[in-house]
């Protein structure tokens, strides 16, 4: 079996810097000097520099008082805060408005890129319409459109506008009812509670059962109406224990109620009508992926039209689906960062804007943002290979 | 008995199913929902194009040179007209605007060549547009040679800024980008991760701190007392961002070419270089068009983010305008115009794109 060892050297054998493995070992070598030297000069520089300017390094500016206020925050703030609160303020906002935004925009994509298929012609035309209109203009026209052409445009609180007098909407936002929940109210999300673990359990039991009998429960109904029916009659028992704080106006201004701020709403419009128009365009080519054949051999197998639906066509649409999905929703929190432009006191405003500005520590303020959003980036990036493994078609 | 072997004509198609009104049945009122659709769509059309009509052609004004001359009724058209030159041009001297519209002409006249399947010399053409041009758009925009007067980059705005910063970013992104995706792919552990590691990272933050690092860290990391022009800056920070961009699109295109390409390159003696740049890129190229064109969309919409950092791009320059106090409250114009001057841009490239996309799928449609 050695007869290949038994063979004759051919030749003489190649100088070295013909050998394959050690010129890439010899390339590598010279790839990592030259980033080396590359980070070594830098660091040098940024030494220097900071130095003449007389700026020390290090994270001890987050327990420094920030004294700036901002006019929206989760959390407890005032400017006698710290700037690691800021920081923490800054995300929160950032990640509320990038969530209400992937629901929205998931919403009105969904929506669009059905009726892009519809075989009505006149809504196919309006959703590519849609589609090609919001997609090609800019994202950052768009939110200055809302704030500074619509939203600053709005009359004064004394002339709101109002629907049934319960929501107001005016130059400096949008006024909501606030629902004030009283005692006895902790039994509601209690009860939804149990009615969603008993319905998981309902639809796991109703599916063995039918694997092994052939007979089944109409369980997509009875859970709905566990989970709607639960809280709702906990409610009803409870003697509903909400009231509403309806805005009202007083002075020239409104007190009570929800306050969200034209900044919000402006952001969270543009990011949820930019980014719908992509979602609409990745549900209409992900339905249109899938074979015509596959919908016409399970007709011929006789399944009803929501069983070829929901067994055949979205389970194979839902693969071509989300891998681009999660990638626009990376999108839009990344685009989220616009808020700057308008003054939303998201994080790369109030943080890399604001905190940078009066610190001068460029380097670690830029360093944290970019690690929030490398993170986030990393979290949905590994949940998409886990969906692709998962997902992935087990072929011969 | 008599045969009557006369052919009789073929009755024409019930009118249900051809024409007009067959058509309106089977698209728009097919059914009782379908047709409450439809009435809600037409609706809808009414609600917002009548008064859009209304307000941008019929009661706009067009003629005038103040606000005086508009009546506040429709669109003032008059305010985009007289801000044309800057939103065009920027602040660039006006007796020197023949070399903006030297470097359009020539830029149009190179893209349509590109975009026209009929005309030939097209790979000459592309190294034209990708290396000659640039340099060419350098010494006469900034001047300072052959007698021009050097026009510094803060007098360059509008239109021209934003065609200037997307070419550029595209036109260095491409050769980092190609690079980057061939370290990806290669098989060297230290090369590999060295591309990885660039690739995801730009990847995985905003343009926008990008660009923040761009103007603030940038200086930082210059050998003390040299400074670093605004324009270069975002310059520098839009490439590095658009190279990982391209790289991954160079990667797709890479991946679609079969190994047997670059095996059989091997076994005719190829070295590595000979085989991707002879065999695999100008095979992979044509499959990469409709990515490039694509992640060129995104890059001209995304450089409307440099006005964050101070450089005026045709977004720019309009919101500068909108505070003008002599043209205050004409923000809805100024945004319909720049919305109008983007979406004609990126739509057109789009449908290029879908054109391309058509054109290299042959076969495999349902």
């Amino acid at each position: 079996m050695s007869a290949r060892s038994k063979l004759p050297a051919q030749g003489p054998k190649p100088p070295f810097w013909r050998d394959p493995a050690k010129r890439a070992l010899a390339f590598q070598l010279v790839l990592v000097a030259a980033v080396a030297a590359f980070l070594l000069t830098i660091i040098g520089n940024t030494q220097d520099n900071l130095a003449a300017r007389g700026i020390t390094t290090g994270f001890g500016f987050l327990t420094n008082t920030s004294g700036f206020g901002i006019v929206q925050s989760l959390i407890d703030y005032s400017s006698q805060s710290t700037y690691g609160r800021t920081f923490v303020v800054g995300l929160l906002n950032t990640l509320l408005v990038s969530g209400l935004g992937v629901l929205a925009a998931t919403i009105i994509g969904f929506t669009v890129g059905i009726a892009r298929l519809s075989p009505n012609w006149l809504i196919a035309r309006l959703a590519n319409g849609y589609i090609e209109i919001f997609r090609n203009i800019p994202l950052l026209l768009q939110i200055f459109f809302w704030y500074f052409a619509v939203l600053r445009a709005m009359p004064s609180a004394r002339e709101s506008l109002s629907l049934g007098e319960v929501i107001f909407l005016n130059v400096r936002g949008l006024y909501l009812p606030q629902p004030m929940f009283e005692s006895g109210f902790g039994l509601i999300p209690l009860a939804l509670a149990i009615a969603i673990v008993a319905s998981i359990a309902l639809l796991i039991w109703n599916k063995r059962r039918h694997e092994a009998t052939g007979q089944r429960l109409p369980a997509g109904w009875i859970a709905l109406a566990l989970i709607v029916g639960l809280p709702l009659g906990v409610l009803v028992v409870t003697g509903v224990p909400v009231t509403w704080d309806i805005p009202e106006l007083g002075g020239f201004n409104f007190r009570g109620g929800i306050t969200v701020i034209p900044e919000f709403l402006a952001l969270w419009l543009a990011l949820s009508i930019y980014t719908a128009s992509f979602i609409a365009e990745i549900v209409r080519s992900g339905i249109q992926a899938i074979s015509h054949g596959q919908t016409e051999a399970a007709q011929a197998l006789s399944l009803p039209q929501g069983l070829v639906l929901r067994l055949v066509v979205v389970p194979q649409a839902l693969r071509v689906i989300i891998p681009p999905l999660t990638s626009q929703y990376l999108n839009l929190i990344k685009n989220s960062s616009l808020a700057t432009a308008i003054g939303y006191p998201d994080l790369v405003s109030v943080f890399a804007g604001t905190t940078l500005n009066q610190t001068g520590q460029a380097i670690e303020v830029i360093a944290m943002t970019m690690a929030v959003y490398l993170t986030i980036s990393l979290l949905v990036s590994m949940f998409m290979n886990w969906f692709n493994a998962r997902v992935a078609l087990v072929e011969r | 008995m008599i045969h009557n072997h006369k052919t009789i004509e073929a009755r024409p198609a019930p009118s249900s199913t051809i024409g007009p009104i067959a058509w309106l049945r089977t698209n728009l009122f097919s059914g009782p929902i379908n047709t409450l659709f439809t009435l809600l769509a037409l609706y809808l059309l009414y609600l917002l194009l009548v008064p859009a009509i209304q307000w941008a052609l019929i009661n706009a004004d067009w003629i005038g040179t103040s606000r005086e001359d508009c009546s506040r009724e429709g669109a003032c058209w008059v305010f985009v007209n007289a801000r044309i030159g800057q939103f065009i041009y920027g602040l660039y001297p006006r007796d020197e605007l023949w070399r903006v519209n030297v470097i359009f002409a020539v830029f149009a006249i190179l893209v349509a060549w590109l975009a026209i399947p009929r005309l030939p010399l097209k790979r000459w053409v592309a190294a034209v547009t990708l290396i000659v041009f640039p340099i060419f758009v350098y010494f006469l925009l900034y001047g300072g040679y052959f007698g021009l007067r050097v026009v510094e980059t803060h007098r360059w705005g509008g239109l021209m800024l934003t065609l200037v910063l997307a070419v550029v970013g595209m036109v260095a992104a491409l050769p980092i980008g190609t690079l980057l995706a061939l370290g990806r792919r290669s098989h060297m552990p230290i090369v590999k991760s060295f591309s990885v590691v660039f690739i995801e990272f730009w990847r995985g933050v905003p343009l926008i701190t990008v660009l923040f690092m761009a103007s603030v860290m940038l200086p930082l990391f210059m050998p003390t007392g040299v400074s670093v022009d605004r324009l270069v800056r975002a310059l520098i920070g839009i490439t590095l961002f658009q190279s990982a961009y391209m790289a991954e699109v160079v990667r797709g295109g890479l991946q679609a070419i079969p190994r047997g390409q670059e095996e059989a390159a091997a076994a005719l003696g190829m070295g590595y270089w000979k085989r991707m740049g002879l065999i695999v890129l100008p095979q992979a190229l044509k499959m990469m068009i409709p990515g490039i064109v694509n992640t060129f969309i995104s890059l001209f919409k995304d450089t409307t983010l440099v006005m964050i950092i101070g450089l005026f791009d045709l977004l720019g320059i309009v919101q500068a305008a909108l505070s003008d106090s002599r043209w205050l409250g004409f923000a809805l114009e100024g945004y319909v115009f720049a919305g109008l001057m983007f979406w004609i841009f990126c739509f057109s490239m789009s449908r290029y794109s879908q054109y391309l996309e058509r054109k290299l799928h042959t076969g495999h449609k349902r």
